[in-house]
């Protein structure tokens, strides 16, 4: 092969020697373990099917998978919807807005400790929340919002949501922006009122980046860890665990590698299959429009 | 007479409008701003008030008593704050420089050459979008024992220096780039080398910034990575050593708050000088994808 022709390659080798070796060649290792019984100290010892079977009897996985189910239909919608109002509040033409966008975003490139901590401060027996309710006559005893199974796993989504919402703002905000003024003013000659310019400009032209939202929120939740484990622990009574902390759990707890991996490649399925509902769905409306 | 009056009103009531739509707008941002900001403002206050004061009474109380630093003083004795900040520093550089060059590199055959597997490159490269970090950390962290990368900044850092999504934001915005730029370069005697990094890379700095504003949030907030690959103290990154000392000090809140407040400083105030850069990052990477 001349050099001309060794070019393109030589240029892809650093990146795809990462992605080979950090992604598709542990891919198929997960997949390997998954069906086997290994607990790094033996060696591996092939079982066939015998970790997803056990998965699907294990009261367990089905408990974390609900869990994820009921945090992605929690968080999802309010991350795609909420989101698009703040980004119209802040897209107005008004003296400082830029301090609010900024103060909105603050969260976003806060870590998840930091906040955990935070909103742990909020949720106490005698902190701010219940305080607050029950000033509002809203509840007369106060909640252990994170220690009890009722309410631990949707005090950990609104930490999820309040802590994504200034991200998915501003790529709203580019959405809005990315709008010709023109197409306004199209409709304004026309005599459109307010509510017909809202419907038929802005939401149909802000549909990709619903679509975009609607995705990488969804992926996201799908994989939350960090803000349950900082927060609950995945209690209390398993009350809060998620999927992706099962996996943890099995790995770096029990160290029970192929097990871990069976529920890892239970969780990439269901991944691929999100991402094609979201793909169907909204955007299939996104292309109607 | 009577035309004028009518105008008059009719500017009267505009202006009363454009008034109170402008309080309802500032009322409702600032509200919101509690709320984004809100966990953070108790952090920062219970981690000034002195041992003298009652943090868990009723009613809360927002405002210290007597402000106090000695929390701070006191934190600053048990948790090495310069030590972990200096490994966070060091993780989120690292993985910055390097992922912006490698997804650079190889977007860059991807955008403007022809040859053979092109596109089969760049579907796999693609889908490693949809495979899940935790499906793939258990043999990841297989492979990094066998290879003695744990505890060290090289195994915080390589499964991290390419992705899917760099390399696509670069190809995207190397591909609009005209190819006479290419030629005269190459007229003049420049290698495809010095074509990257001469001509193209110095008109791609938009979505270098993009791309780098997205490495650093995820590098500068990752923690189920460096948890499950760093268990050496020295090496812990600020999430890592923040999450230990909430853990070690369960009963004093006043230091759990000043580490948390001090955690935070670093990345609040680098953003706080940068906001505009995050912000017209975060839009552009919205744009492109």
């Amino acid at each position: 092969m001349s050099r001309r022709k060794l070019t393109p390659y030589l240029f892809l080798v650093p990146g795809c020697t990462i992605l080979g070796a950090f992604i598709f060649y542990p891919m198929l290792r997960a997949i390997w373990l998954s069906l086997t019984d290994y607990n790094m100290i033996q060696d591996a010892e092939f079982i066939g099917f015998d970790n997803y079977a056990k998965l699907f009897q294990d009261d367990l996985f089905w408990k974390t998978l609900l869990n994820t189910v009921i945090y992605l239909v929690g968080v999802v919608p309010a991350l795609v919807i909420i989101p698009i109002f703040l980004a119209v509040l802040v897209n107005q033409k008004l003296k400082g807005i830029g301090f609010f966008r900024s103060a909105f975003f603050i969260p976003v490139v806060t870590s998840l400790v930091v906040a955990g901590i935070a909103w742990d401060w909020v949720y106490k027996e005698n902190g701010l929340l219940n305080y607050a309710l029950q000033l509002a006559g809203i509840i007369t005893e106060p909640i252990g919002w994170l220690t009890s199974t009722s309410t631990a796993l949707f005090a950990v989504m609104v930490v999820t949501i309040w802590k994504g919402l200034g991200y998915y703002m501003i790529i709203y905000l580019a959405g809005l922006q990315s709008i010709s003024e023109s197409l306004y003013e199209a409709a304004d000659i026309d005599g459109a009122n307010w509510w017909q310019k809202v419907t038929r400009i802005t939401i149909p032209m802000l549909m990709p980046f619903v679509l975009l939202v609607s995705i990488m929120s969804s992926i996201n939740a799908m994989k939350v860890f960090e803000e349950i484990y900082v927060m609950t622990g995945g209690g209390p009574l398993h009350s809060s665990e998620t999927l992706v902390f099962l996996i943890y759990n099995e790995a770096f707890g029990n160290l029970d590698m192929g097990y871990a991996s069976a529920a890892g490649v239970i969780l990439f399925l269901l991944t691929l299959i999100l991402s094609f509902i979201n793909l169907k769905f909204v955007g299939n409306k996104g292309n109607l429009s | 007479m009577a035309i004028t009056t009518v105008k008059k009103n009719k500017r009267f009531t505009d202006s009363f409008w454009n008034v109170f739509k402008k309080v309802l707008l500032y009322s409702l941002l600032i509200l919101l701003t509690l709320f984004m900001l809100g966990p953070f403002l108790w952090l920062i206050s219970t981690s000034l008030k002195s041992a003298g004061e009652n943090i868990f009474q009723y009613p809360p109380q927002l405002i210290p008593e007597k402000i106090t630093f000695m929390n701070f003083v006191k934190v600053m004795d048990t948790f090495p704050f310069w030590r972990y900040l200096f490994n966070s520093v060091v993780v989120t550089i690292l993985t910055v420089v390097f992922n912006v060059l490698f997804c650079s590199l190889a977007a860059y055959p991807l955008a403007r050459m022809n040859f053979k597997g092109k596109n089969v490159i760049f579907i796999l490269i693609l889908a490693t979008m949809m495979i899940p970090f935790q499906l793939l950390m258990v043999p990841i962290y297989i492979m990094a024992l066998n290879l003695g990368l744990d505890n060290t900044y090289a195994g915080m850092v390589l499964p991290h220096v390419t992705t899917a999504f760099g390399v696509f934001l670069m190809r995207q915005s190397f591909s609009v780039i005209p190819y006479a730029m290419d030629e005269s370069a190459r007229m003049d005697g420049a290698n495809s080398f010095q074509i990257w990094f001469r001509i193209l890379m110095p008109l791609v700095k938009p979505s270098i910034l993009t791309l780098t504003i997205f490495t650093f949030i995820t590098a500068w907030g990752d923690f189920l990575w460096p948890l499950i690959i760093v268990g050496d103290k020295e090496m812990f990154t600020l999430p890592l050593g923040l999450n230990m000392l909430s853990g070690t000090f369960t009963s004093d809140w006043r230091l759990i708050a000043a580490g948390s407040v001090i955690s935070m400083a670093p990345i609040i105030i680098f953003f706080l000088f940068l906001q505009r850069q995050f912000i017209s990052g975060v839009m552009n990477g919205a744009v492109k994808e």
